[in-house]
């Protein structure tokens, strides 16, 4: 039990990072794809297709053994919280995208009308409004992210999983190790959603 | 990269895509007989089939996997890797899909329910001839969502040490040591498959959609996520994608 608590430190640190990391590049995406230029939106949009299309799994098993390679030698947990977030970025991009579209166009029409310039239309009209109604659907993901984090365990991050499987290869006990994992997921996961619930019904009217 | 290799490549392909039709086959099982059951008139059915969703959409599919490959045999049961695989992915999965099930059903105009019952058809008349035709096309575009996580999901079998394509590129990096490589195919070719996937469900959209005398707007490029300006907007936020 200490080891599996210990397991969840990490799985928490995990999804707090990745989630940091998937809410900035998230955003970098969204507005990079409402760029003018087709130069910056084609390769941002074929990225974030094939990174949405292939398995989370399969993309920090490519970080894992290829960075190194590339010189670049992380921790497991460092390499893990980069998939995640890499991963989940390009999810955030849509709620992102979607909070921009749920703008009133005239609130670009006026920011012209006042000849703001683009940069400041984008920081003091558009985002601020935009960011109170992605506030639930990143929270969505923040949850989704926790319940993937015992993939890094894949890649030797000491998470839940890790654990679990470690304390089962010692003992020979698979049933309760892995029963205590999967109730704490449930556990923390539900009550988290049932507050964004909450919050959703106060922020989106 | 020597032919052996593709050959275990598509060796585990073939294992990935059997994966994904039979968790895809109970997903849709699931999905639609917890979805029908979480509008049922009995409140009993109703909160069960809700605990249902609530504890299948709570926990990890993959720790659900493990459960079941590792924790399961101890209570008498032995499941082969890969029905563990199936069962696992279908049981989480299907309880997402029974979120779309349930969100299309009751997307359906109360009106088209009335008519039918002054038509004075039996409840099963009604769900087969009226709701159901009408809430199927609904459900299309999040179902293609979901069946592109059910693929990615596969690649979770391969730490049961399933033979599916992830798994081959964990043995063909040992092999080879090229893991740059080997794991740029592997990536390539899940998101082929995930491509042919998407463009199959997007005619499947389209025909059901016509089948009710829709249209679904075209103009949609290649690598375009713009969805449809019906979607846009607030509603837009709760089908961002991934469940």
């Amino acid at each position: 039990m200490p080891e599996i608590l210990k397991g969840l430190w990490i799985t928490i640190q995990a999804t707090f990072y990745g989630s940091l990391v998937s809410f900035a590049l998230g955003l970098v995406w969204a507005m990079a794809l409402r760029s003018r230029s087709r130069w910056v939106t084609w390769p941002v949009s074929v990225f974030v297709e094939f990174v949405r299309n292939t398995p989370l799994l399969v993309q920090l098993f490519f970080l894992f053994f290829v960075l190194p390679g590339w010189g670049l030698t992380f921790a497991p947990l460092t390499t893990g919280v980069i998939g995640l977030g890499l991963h989940y970025s390009t999810y955030t991009s849509e709620v992102y995208r979607a909070g921009i579209d749920g703008v009133p166009p005239g609130q670009w029409e006026a920011a012209t009308a006042l000849n703001l310039p683009r940069r400041r239309t984008w920081i003091a009209v558009i985002l601020p409004q935009a960011f109170r109604r992605v506030v639930p659907a990143l929270g969505n993901y923040v949850i989704a992210m926790f319940k993937d984090t015992p993939l890094l365990a894949g890649i030797t991050v000491a998470d839940m999983l890790f654990q679990a499987n470690s304390i089962s290869a010692t003992t020979f006990d698979y049933l309760e190790p892995i029963t205590v994992v999967g109730i704490l997921f449930v556990v923390i996961s539900y009550p988290t959603s049932l507050l964004l619930r909450a919050l959703e019904r106060r922020l989106v009217r | 990269m020597t032919g052996a290799l593709w050959e275990l490549f598509f060796e585990g392909l073939w294992i990935t895509i059997q994966l994904m039709v039979y968790s895809a086959a109970l997903a849709a099982v699931v999905a639609f007989g917890i979805g029908l059951s979480r509008t049922s008139r009995f409140w009993i059915v109703r909160f069960l089939s809700g605990v249902y969703v609530e504890f299948f959409r709570g926990t990890s599919a993959l720790v659900l996997m493990f459960w079941l490959f590792f924790a399961l045999p101890l209570l008498g049961w032995q499941l082969v890797g890969i029905w563990a695989g199936t069962l696992a992915l279908g049981l989480s999965y299907g309880a997402y899909g029974s979120e779309v099930v349930r969100g299309a059903l009751q997307a359906v105009a109360p009106a088209q329910r009335e008519a039918a019952i002054a038509l004075s058809f039996s409840p099963w008349q009604r769900l087969r001839k009226v709701i159901l035709p009408q809430a199927v096309p609904e459900m299309m575009p999040p179902f293609n969502n979901l069946l592109i996580e059910l693929l990615k999901g596969t690649a979770l079998a391969s730490l049961l040490s399933i033979g599916e394509l992830t798994f081959q590129a964990k043995l063909a990096r040992l092999s080879t040591g090229q893991s740059a490589e080997i794991y740029g195919i592997i990536l390539v070719l899940y998101f082929a498959v995930a491509f042919v996937m998407t463009r199959i469900m997007r005619v499947l959209e389209r025909r059901a959609k016509a089948s009710v005398g829709r249209s679904v707007p075209k103009g949609e490029g290649w690598f375009s996520r713009k969805l449809p300006v019906e979607k846009q907007g607030p509603e837009a936020l709760a089908t961002g994608g991934k469940p």
